[in-house]
């Protein structure tokens, strides 16, 4: 059995498969001795849209440019490449997606390459109800909530990545990852300490935003015995002890601890340290395994159906009166769809947003007085798309036309587009924010090695 | 008038998830870190106000180390419905930037 290596080098090229990257800064972390390639490639940031449909946030030109950079560097060092979280939200589809684009690019540049798809996709019947506890601020899960999923994922840890890596992959495809999996998979097989491993993971899942300039490129992190160290891909761009620890803020709740599937993340102790002017070092990190394994589920569900229209006021006279103008339209809107379509309120809903006024902040604006223009948003929720685009529709001589009440003559407002209403289709709302207990990290997870070489 | 956002390098909102709002105040050196971090002046209750959420669910990291303040709290309003009009809470941070810093006695 080979032994362990007394370090091992991350590159992260980038916070986000297809969000681009100076081919360059790879070849540097090539040469810098890195030992694996890990990079995210999903987030819930964006809503849950990419979760409820299963369809990717990214243009698939833009995954295929940074995946055949990567497969191609993966294959010249001969060091493997892992994604998380692909096609956005880690659907079963989102691995397919993805794994077609790879597919393609080995045949094409002729890469001998084994390739390995990790499948994270739940089925709600196969969930136990018993074994789910929710996450603050959620309640308790009920089996109708379980059902309405469109789609459902649980997100693995490190094991079922380093699993493939084991089997003999050389590239690791994975579903629904946390962040730090993806990069943690490769220094815990190699018998890194998980302390160093976990909080490098974490500093360095958004790629260059841990140093003084993110858009110059990712990061290499070299974990070892007793911490980690952690460089720029840029020559030229720097980690500073602040950028690096100030990282451990971004779209964190905590920014002490962090919950893993296997144990939580604790770097209230930790030291940074200047090594020179672009490199730092990190030590004091620990990682507290849990007496039970947890898998975060995500899951979301259709809401509704939506169609959009948007107007537009420049008239000072009406700006003057925005506050009694919109109070206006939206009386008239339930006064008219109740006499034309014969809809009362529970059946649709509706929001007006009034862009360049409050649209963004609403009530906790602490800014006041009349706009120059305003942009007015309708946004209409049915439960099907004909009912919606119906009420909107029934809206248009109103977002037209409509007055202020000292008015005597009716006004043409600005209307955005022809035609002014855009179906939006289904909405999508997230529903789980809960984990289930597991007796094994793998047994949610299939893993698929491909006999492609 | 000194407003927080005069204090700071910095003032942003992000979402942390779907289901929290999480945001930092960066302040440019120590003597303004004591200013943004004394509870005496920005607590949970004053989030409270300015954001309309309950006290009790609100979270504060202070960081000397780093000159931050963090505050955590469960999104008001869930991620992408009909009426989130901020889906990454991106700027959720102004009325915090914007709140008066009282005058030095």
């Amino acid at each position: 059995m080979a032994t362990n290596p007394d370090s091992v080098r991350i590159l992260v090229p980038v916070g986000m498969l297809g969000a681009g990257f100076p081919p360059e800064t790879v070849e540097r972390g090539l040469a810098l001795g890195a030992d694996v390639i890990a990079v995210d490639g999903g987030s819930t940031d964006s809503g849950p849209y990419y979760l409820g449909t299963g369809t990717a946030k990214t243009a698939r030109a833009a995954v295929a440019r940074d995946l055949r950079l990567l497969l191609r560097a993966a294959a010249t060092a001969g060091i493997p490449l892992i994604v998380g979280s692909c096609g956005t939200s880690g659907t079963d589809a989102g691995v397919d997606w993805v794994a077609g684009i790879t597919r393609e690019i080995l045949a094409a540049e002729g890469l001998d390459l084994r390739l390995a798809t990790i499948y994270s996709s739940q089925q709600a019947a196969d969930l136990d109800l018993d074994r789910i506890r929710p996450l603050p601020p959620a309640g308790d899960l009920d089996r109708v909530t379980l059902d309405s999923c469109t789609n459902i994922v649980g997100m693995m840890g490190h094991e079922p990545i380093a699993a493939a890596l084991t089997a003999g992959a050389d590239v690791v495809l994975a579903g629904r990852a946390t962040d730090t999996a993806v990069a943690a998979a490769y220094p815990l097989l190699k018998g890194m300490p998980a302390g160093p491993v976990w909080h490098a993971a974490k500093i360095v899942e958004c790629g260059g935003q841990c140093t003084t300039n993110p858009r110059a490129g990712g990061v290499l992190a070299t974990v070892d015995a007793t911490g980690f160290t952690i460089e720029p891909l840029d020559p030229t761009n720097a980690c500073t002890p602040t950028s690096v620890a100030a990282h451990m803020l971004y779209e964190t709740v905590n920014p002490f601890t962090m919950r893993e599937p296997a144990g939580t993340i604790e770097v209230g102790d930790a030291v940074y340290r200047a090594l020179d002017e672009r490199r730092v070092r990190v030590e004091g990190s620990r990682f507290e395994p849990a007496a039970q394994h947890t898998i975060k589920l995500e899951g979301a569900r259709i809401t509704g159906y939506e169609t959009m229209s948007f107007t537009a006021i420049r008239d000072p006279h009406i700006l003057g009166q925005i506050d009694t103008w919109t109070a206006l339209l939206r009386k008239m809107i339930i006064e008219w769809v109740a006499g034309t379509i014969g809809l009362g309120e529970g059946d649709y809903s509706f929001d007006i947003r009034r862009y360049g006024y409050d649209a963004i902040l609403g009530d906790l604006d602490p800014a006041t007085g009349p706009p120059r223009e305003v942009g007015v948003m309708l946004l209409v929720r049915a439960a099907d798309q004909a009912t919606a685009t119906a009420v909107a529709k029934v809206a248009n001589p109103l977002m037209l036309h409509l007055p202020t009440p000292d008015m005597d003559y009716l006004p043409s407002l600005a209307f955005a587009t022809s035609p002014a209403e855009t179906e939006r289709g289904a909405v999508y709302e997230f529903v789980l924010n809960h984990v289930v207990e597991v007796s094994s990290p793998t047994s949610l997870f299939r893993v698929c090695l491909e006999d492609n070489r | 008038m000194t407003v927080v956002a005069d204090l700071a390098l910095e003032v942003r909102s992000k979402n942390a998830g779907p289901f929290w709002v999480t945001m930092e105040v960066f302040a440019r050196d120590a003597d303004a870190y004591a200013v943004v971090a004394d509870p005496a002046f920005l607590d949970a209750s004053v989030i409270a106000r300015l954001y309309g959420v309950p006290a009790q669910d609100v979270q504060f990291y202070r960081i000397p180390s780093l000159n931050v303040v963090k505050i955590s709290f469960p999104r008001p309003v869930v991620q992408g419905s009909l009426r989130d009009h901020d889906i990454h809470a991106g700027q959720h941070h102004v009325p915090l930037a914007m709140l008066a810093v009282p005058p030095v006695t």
